[in-house]
């Protein structure tokens, strides 16, 4: 039988993060830790133990459902995501639109630190600007380390609202079939399998 | 004694999240190399859990003769 582990409980991180970030938006920096373990994991082990142990969000998918139903890994719709949402087409392509995004934030903290000012908002799908100024407080951290953090935790939120919507329409874990760290994990770990 | 069903993996389908492996009771079904999920055919007993989560729908339940019934999950 199985025991619970201490990172059955990860589905917390999440809540911690997005928490922190409402309040002081510098605590967006931590999300780091979602983009660069999974990486060196994949890497060094070559396995996705990171999205099968330790993503908190995943988990986070898997355990909303439970507090409805209270039953494990259970849900509501119980539908299959259509063919195409776990496509590898659709999966590399939204990893593309994905880092082309983060691209974009890079070039967008770039221009702070060249200069511009500081942008206070809160990116909602790329699209709906959110204004958060509440959680910018004036510190000795230079504004571009600031303008990163808006962009990462715009980054952050949108993934986990798309992640909670297609976790309503379909299985909870959905959001894992296109999750872009997993597409790239397992293209890594494919890789260092054919070698 | 083996069960009369067991859970079989589309590889191609797969995703490797390890929602399965999670809620497999008796550690059935694993991600060992990040590609797909694999089964320990002594250990799984067919009951359905993995098919149930799994996001891609990629496990299905079979018989050990090889019949598809998928339709017949325990859970």
């Amino acid at each position: 039988m199985k025991t619970k582990h201490w990172y059955d409980y990860l589905w917390i991180w999440p809540i911690i993060y997005f928490s922190l970030g409402f309040f002081n938006i510098i605590f967006a920096w931590l999300g780091m830790i979602d983009f660069i373990v999974p990486i060196i994991i994949a890497v060094v082990k070559g396995n996705k133990a990171f999205c099968n142990r330790y993503c908190g969000r995943g988990k986070l998918f898997a355990v909303i459902p439970t507090f409805f139903t209270r039953k494990k890994g259970n849900n509501t719709a119980k539908k299959v995501a259509p063919k195409w949402l776990y496509s590898k087409w659709f999966r590399y392509g939204f990893l593309t639109f994905f880092m082309t995004m983060f691209g974009n934030m890079i070039y967008q903290t770039y221009l702070v630190f060249a200069g511009a000012s500081l942008k206070t908002v809160v990116k909602l799908f790329w699209t709906f600007k959110v204004p958060w100024a509440w959680a910018y407080t004036a510190t000795s951290v230079p504004e571009w380390v600031t303008q990163f953090s808006y962009g990462f935790y715009s980054l952050m939120l949108t993934s986990t609202l798309i992640g909670l919507i297609v976790m309503v329409l379909y299985r909870p874990r959905t959001w894992c079939t296109f999750c872009p760290m997993g597409t790239m994990t397992q293209g890594i770990c494919q890789l260092k399998k054919i070698k | 004694m083996k069960s009369k069903r067991y859970a079989n993996v589309d590889k191609k389908v797969c995703v490797s999240c390890g929602a399965c492996a999670e809620v497999c009771k008796l550690k059935a079904i694993s991600t060992p190399n990040g590609c797909f999920a694999t089964v320990d055919y002594d250990k799984c007993v067919g009951c359905g859990m993995c098919s149930q989560v799994c996001p891609t729908g990629c496990i299905t339940i079979l018989n050990r003769i090889g019949e598809k019934n998928e339709d017949k999950a325990l859970v």
